[in-house]
């Protein structure tokens, strides 16, 4: 079963992992974004490790939708409503409860990723974060949290090829083939910084 | 005075959420200038982020839509990307905006004329919202 501190853990894996990549993050989104990806998460996932340590809530669902309104407040980019609206909804899908399974926690980002598709109006195959998303909940729930991280890593790179349909980048057409989605790395980053709590915990 | 009464005084209050703040209070000054010489209804401009930086910043668009709100609702014109998916993801949150709060589906610009000048002269948030998302119709060529 996975606590609260388990998923405090996630998070600040997460703004670590962001960290260590803001730079990647931001050049990937150079050619077919504004540049700002990286930063706009960092600064995004810095504002959530500061409020989870100053509130410290006590059941898995609190620690994601307070995660989530952090990034709606900060990040000042799409990423932040889309992000926010994916640990919101799944920290609403996950209750009050003090511990939840894998698989509860499979559902919840299942209930998440379909609100961020219902938001951004977009479907796998668009060229965003849902491409390693979609992946990864699919993989959770098939074969764990390592499965789920090598197929959210697997989703971003096939976004190379793609023609973004959806956000700034889909205005660049056919410009947009041959460069990796910033937001679906993004994303695989969320999913890996999971699979290392994990196995960190096992 | 009744407080029906006092609803019916009151307008629609207008926010304009634009990336750049620069622009956001621009077509706030130009709608507003628009409308008339009379009294127009509660222009707000939330545009970039905090910082004044280009963006869309979730804390300028809740106060400035806490402070046109009179309470006769308050319709909310968006420009592109993170200023519409903001703006949805406060309005799922339930309590950040004002109860009666609504995206209005428009074009900037002309949408932000149609809005102002409908609120100004007393329309009700359905007819704001309808006179913005009218724009749309109207082909320049």
């Amino acid at each position: 079963m996975l606590d609260a501190d388990f998923f405090r853990r996630w998070m600040a894996a997460t703004g670590a992992a962001v960290d260590r990549e803001a730079d990647r993050l931001t050049q990937l989104d150079s050619p077919i974004g504004d540049a700002d990806h990286g930063s706009n998460l960092q600064r995004g996932f810095t504002a959530v490790r500061a409020v989870l340590d100053k509130d410290a809530p006590d059941s898995p669902g609190a620690v994601l939708a307070l995660a989530g309104r952090q990034l709606i407040s900060t990040v000042g980019g799409a990423s932040g409503p889309l992000y926010g609206t994916l640990l919101r909804r799944a920290g609403k899908a996950l209750g009050d409860a003090a511990e939840v399974s894998e698989a509860e926690l499979a559902a919840a980002l299942r209930t998440g990723v379909d609100a961020v598709a219902a938001l951004g109006g977009a479907a796998p195959g668009d060229k965003t974060m849902l491409d390693a998303l979609v992946p990864a909940v699919d993989a959770l729930e098939d074969g764990g949290f390592a499965a789920a991280r090598s197929a959210a890593e697997h989703g971003a790179e096939a976004t190379t090829p793609l023609q973004a349909r959806k956000g700034r980048a889909s205005y660049l057409g056919e410009r947009s083939i041959g460069h990796q989605d910033p937001g679906a790395t993004s994303s695989a980053l969320l999913i890996a910084a999971l699979a290392e709590t994990a196995q960190a915990a096992a | 005075m009744s407080a029906a009464q006092g609803k019916e005084d009151k307008a629609v209050g207008i926010v304009l959420v634009s990336h750049s703040k620069k622009v956001a209070e621009s077509v706030a000054r130009l709608a507003q200038g628009l409308a008339g010489g009379g009294t127009t209804a509660p222009v707000a401009a939330a545009g970039g982020t905090e910082d004044g930086g280009l963006g869309t910043s979730a804390e300028l668009i809740a106060a400035a839509a806490a402070r046109v709100d009179g309470g006769a609702g308050v319709a909310v014109l968006v420009d592109l990307g993170s200023a519409v998916l903001t703006v949805k993801a406060l309005l799922a949150e339930g309590d950040e905006l004002p109860a009666a709060t609504r995206l209005v589906d428009a074009p900037f610009v002309e949408g932000a004329v149609a809005a102002v000048v409908s609120a100004s002269a007393g329309a009700d948030l359905d007819a704001v919202v309808a006179a913005a998302s009218e724009a749309y119709a109207y082909r320049k060529v």
